[in-house]
């Protein structure tokens, strides 16, 4: 609770600081400010409270995923800083990334419904604008309205939804929804369609098919940095409030929605995989790879068992180190305008200490041992086996062959001997390289011993 | 303990090697594999005089799913231990002649091959097994696509994939059998040994298991990625690759598959008998036909490997041996191949077998080289080749009289292309390019005397390898038979 505190108090100082006039100081401030926030986060490990009326609850899952959106935000400001560097908007960019953190941070903690909504539409709304920030661009304008008009529509489904859930159980809560389900007697219709418009509004925010239009678009038009924040950060929080919602509130029903989220689990991943091969754009690739892995994550959604929370939490935290880095890269070369997979070729040659490292990641990404992708899918997998989903992981093996190919696409190109006229590649700055050794490392950490962030929910 | 050493060292080594200034990258990695190699001898004396009980260690690494850190070494996998510790000096020295750009990361990823390969063959722990599997991939494929010929990335695209599809369909089947093992469930080898499966779960398991190591091997059908991934490969690549990185799959077949599925071996094993019949003689009928001198290695080594599984799936002891013995032979043998064809290439510009000849006339002592290698890779008595081709047909003609027939082509059709490739570069008409051919130098002639008289030795006194091997294999054997 002390983080969500802190980083919505960070927010208005961050609006502050136009009017105040310390902008120069902003940057150091919000960097003490999340230090302060995560050291808060472990200081409140295993106590276990509730907030205001049973708002909010942090127990170690709240906890873990508070701490790790922190911590990835904190990945991200070492090149996001950049994005506040503008002194127009600077204040605006840091205020809206901050509230959309603590949005994010609401979604993960709460167990009211209407904390949960609270949560998601601060989230989508600083989204929205983030993804139109550069207001110059027509592509990022054009992602801008296309995600707000979708989200709007997909915020209308759960509003609704949580509506119809509120009617038939008289209670927001998230424990009370479950008892008065248990206890059934209740107008099954009803509870099964707000289920159902509820799975529709969480399945649009995490991208999955056949509610993914949007995210191609809105992560190519949105300025690069948005769409790593959003790849990272946003993802990982909607999955954890999708994981506590299902597995709190919706598991009497769960013949209602398990099946529905097991085939779009197959069809999000087959999918993702599938249209990531064709693309020539390193961006969209990673978009349509983002899409992909929400597929694989949802397995353990469809699974619902006691390894279920662990392996997202692994899954969440190895995707989004391993987009980080891929995404450091991007952004290299997206200074130049050039976003294409073929703008890598040759990197090798010229930098070959950022081709290893950018391979690794690529492994991560993949799923290749011994790097933590590779934990993390097999916790997934192994869920899903003993859930008795035997079916929906040999497609995931299936997906993840075709995975392979594109992501060794990249490695591919770093290691082309015909390289574009120098002048032209990309140029890895010292605050990329950084990012990229940083999640390589992070990455083979948790490949060598995945076992203690595993450990921390369970 | 030692195992643990035996499998870190190199990793150590090889980071050293990207560490140190590059120049040196060469010695370097030749002086820690030399050091290895003494560390292997140590091992294997500790083997000889306390039992496998010295080697083993376990350690836990995540308990919540009962994985741990649980290596040991028994007769046959200290055997291959042995091979790869053998091999990988003369791999690094035969590589003394080529200068591949950026040696420091060359020479680290040899060493990181051998670090995962040493991690496979002492791995008592199914998933730390796959681990070591899959990380043995990445090192050579980066090798083959870093330093590899023209098409490079189509063919090295190919070979990940499709291996990677078999380790995956093993992955899926170690997990299976990991959720049948006694509570609380476990990775460790005694417990998947103890896993309960019905004849109808192994049926399916087999072929999990069975395709990842036949992708491997390979064996026909499967064997698509590999001509083009050794023609194209550097020769130091090749020789990984075929002379260690093969065995891997013949390994697990004995140590992952015989015991943990008797009854799948039982219903299918017919099925694998008939593919090795027909790899063998459709490789043998290839490779004669080849005017590649790397392809025709390639294609004979397909060859060699069918007999190879055939006798592991004759499931008797004289199979189980030869195959053993002739998983070793044959590393020694297609290693010096690939190093007779890599010297032949680094000297007069090409491979094709029509453009070379009369080589004899200008080094006698390559040619003397030469005819031992090729006479240990066709199998003649008192070559180590003969040792293991002789104890496998027994076992397969135990299994078939006729399969064993077929099988036996391998030896007549193996002196066929073995002698016609011999003839036409090293004898015949000197062709105009011959006369540049230059004769050994001192790291090639250190190479290939030792791999020659490997190949004597193990040919004239093979009894210390059949000995040390036996206890474990007749374990296997009888395991076998009584479930049958």
């Amino acid at each position: 609770m002390k983080a969500l505190i802190i980083i919505s108090i960070l927010g208005v100082v961050a609006m502050m600081a136009d009017v105040l006039r310390f902008k120069k100081l902003l940057v150091p401030i919000i960097v003490t400010g999340l230090f302060i926030a995560l050291a808060t986060v472990c200081m409140d490990w295993n106590t276990d409270i509730r907030y205001f009326n049973d708002m909010a609850y942090f127990d170690n899952y709240a906890l873990a995923f508070t701490g790790a959106v922190i911590f990835i935000t904190l990945l991200w400001m070492l090149i996001g800083q950049e994005y506040f560097q503008d002194s127009h908007t600077k204040g605006e960019h840091a205020a809206l990334i901050l509230f959309c953190l603590s949005g994010a941070i609401a979604m993960i903690s709460f167990s009211d419904l209407t904390l949960f909504f609270i949560g998601l539409e601060i989230l989508s709304i600083s989204l929205y604008v983030l993804a139109a920030s550069n207001k110059s661009d027509l592509r990022s304008n054009e992602a801008g309205l296309k995600y707000f008009l979708m989200g709007a529509f997909a915020t209308g489904f759960l509003l609704f939804g949580i509506a119809l859930i509120y009617g038939a159980t008289a209670t927001f809560n998230l424990q009370g929804i479950h008892d008065a389900l248990a206890k059934g007697a209740i107008s099954p219709l009803m509870v099964k369609t707000g289920v159902l418009l509820i799975l529709v509004g969480l399945l649009f925010k995490v991208s999955a098919a056949p509610f993914h239009f949007w995210a191609p678009d809105v992560y190519e038009g949105s300025p690069t940095l948005v769409t790593m924040f959003m790849a990272t950060v946003v993802k990982t929080a909607a999955f954890a409030a999708f994981y506590r919602l299902f597995s709190t509130c919706f598991i009497s029903l769960s013949d209602t929605w398990i099946p529905v989220v097991a085939a779009l689990s197959a069809i999000t991943m087959l999918l993702g995989n599938i249209m990531a091969v064709f693309q020539t754009s390193f961006k969209r690739m990673l978009a349509y790879s983002s899409i992909a892995h929400a597929g694989y994550m949802m397995m353990a959604i469809a699974a619902m068992n006691e390894v279920s929370a662990g392996s997202i939490f692994l899954y969440a935290i190895a995707y989004s180190i391993g987009s980080l880095g891929a995404f450091a890269c991007l952004h290299a070369m997206s200074v130049n305008g050039d976003e294409s997979i073929s703008g890598l070729n040759g990197l090798g040659k010229r930098q070959p200490k950022v081709a290893i490292f950018l391979s690794l990641i690529m492994f991560s990404l993949a799923g290749i041992p011994p790097v933590a992708g590779f934990f993390a899918k097999y916790y997934l997998f192994y869920g899903a086996l003993i859930g008795g989903y035997t079916w929906l992981v040999i497609i995931a093996v299936m997906s993840s062959l075709i995975g392979v190919y594109y992501y060794f696409k990249v490695i591919f190109a770093l290691f082309k001997t015909n390289p574009i006229a120098a002048e032209e590649l990309p140029i890895l700055l010292p605050k990329h390289y950084v990012l990229l050794i940083l999640t390589a490392i992070i990455s083979l950490g948790i490949g060598v011993s995945p076992a203690w962030l595993q450990s921390l929910i369970s | 303990m030692l195992t643990l050493v035996l499998i870190f060292f190199p990793l150590l080594a090889a980071l050293g090697t990207l560490i140190l200034p590059r120049d040196n990258a060469k010695m370097y990695s030749f002086i820690s594999s030399l050091i290895q190699l003494g560390i292997t001898a140590y091992a294997f004396i500790l083997f000889l005089t306390q039992g496998t009980d010295a080697l083993a260690a376990n350690y836990e690494w995540v308990p919540a799913l009962g994985i741990s850190l649980q290596v040991g070494l028994d007769g046959i996998s200290i055997l291959l231990v042995a091979l790869t510790n053998i091999l990988i000096p003369l791999i690094i020295l035969s590589s003394f002649r080529n200068n591949y750009s950026n040696p420091a990361a060359f020479y680290g990823l040899i060493l990181l091959m051998q670090f995962a390969l040493i991690g496979v063959f002492a791995a008592l722990d199914g998933f730390l097994f796959y681990v070591f599997w899959e990380l043995a991939l990445i090192p050579i494929w980066f090798i083959c696509l870093l330093w590899g010929g023209e098409e490079r990335i189509r063919i090295t695209l190919k070979f990940f994939i499709y291996t990677l599809a078999g380790s995956l369909l093993m992955l899926l089947g170690l997990i299976f059998v990991y959720l049948q093992t006694p509570a609380p469930h476990s990775f460790s080898i005694d417990a998947l040994y103890q896993a309960s499966l019905t004849a109808e779960m192994q049926g399916y398991i087999f072929w999990c298991f069975f395709l990842a190591f036949a992708i491997k091997i390979p064996v026909f059908p499967f064997h698509t990625w590999q001509p083009d991934t050794y023609t194209d490969a550097p020769a130091q690549g090749s020789m990984l690759l075929s002379g260690i990185m093969l065995k891997m799959g013949i390994y697990g077949i004995i140590r992952w598959m015989l015991p943990i599925l008797p009854l799948g071996i039982a219903e299918w094993g017919n099925c694998v008998m008939i593919l090795c019949a027909i790899s063998i003689v459709y490789a043998s009928v290839i490779a004669i036909y080849q005017k590649d001198f790397k392809r025709l290695i390639a294609y004979s080594s397909i060859a060699h490997v069918g007999l190879i599984t055939a006798g592991v799936f004759s499931l008797s002891m004289q199979g189980l041996q030869g195959s053993v013995v002739q998983m070793l032979a044959h590393g020694i043998n297609v290693v010096g191949l690939f190093f007779i064809a890599d010297i032949i290439q680094r000297r007069m510009k090409t491979r094709q077998m029509d453009s070379l000849g009369g080589l004899a006339n200008n080094s006698p002592l390559f040619s003397i080289l030469f005819i031992i290698v090729l006479l240990g890779s066709v199998a003649l008595p008192l070559t180590n080749g003969f040792v293991g081709e002789f104890l496998l047909l027994l076992g397969v003609y135990s299994y078939n009289a006729w399969l064993a027939a077929i099988c036996g082509l391998t030896v007549i059709l193996g002196a066929v292309y073995m002698f016609r490739a011999y003839q036409k570069v090293m004898l015949g008409e000197v062709h105009e390019r011959s006369v540049e051919f230059t004769g050994l130098a001192k790291s090639e002639k250190i190479v290939l005397i030792i791999i020659a008289a490997l190949i004597i030795v193990c040919g004239v006194y093979p009894k210390p390898i059949l000995s040390i091997t036996q206890p474990a294999l007749e374990e296997i054997v009888l395991n076998l038979q009584g479930v049958n």
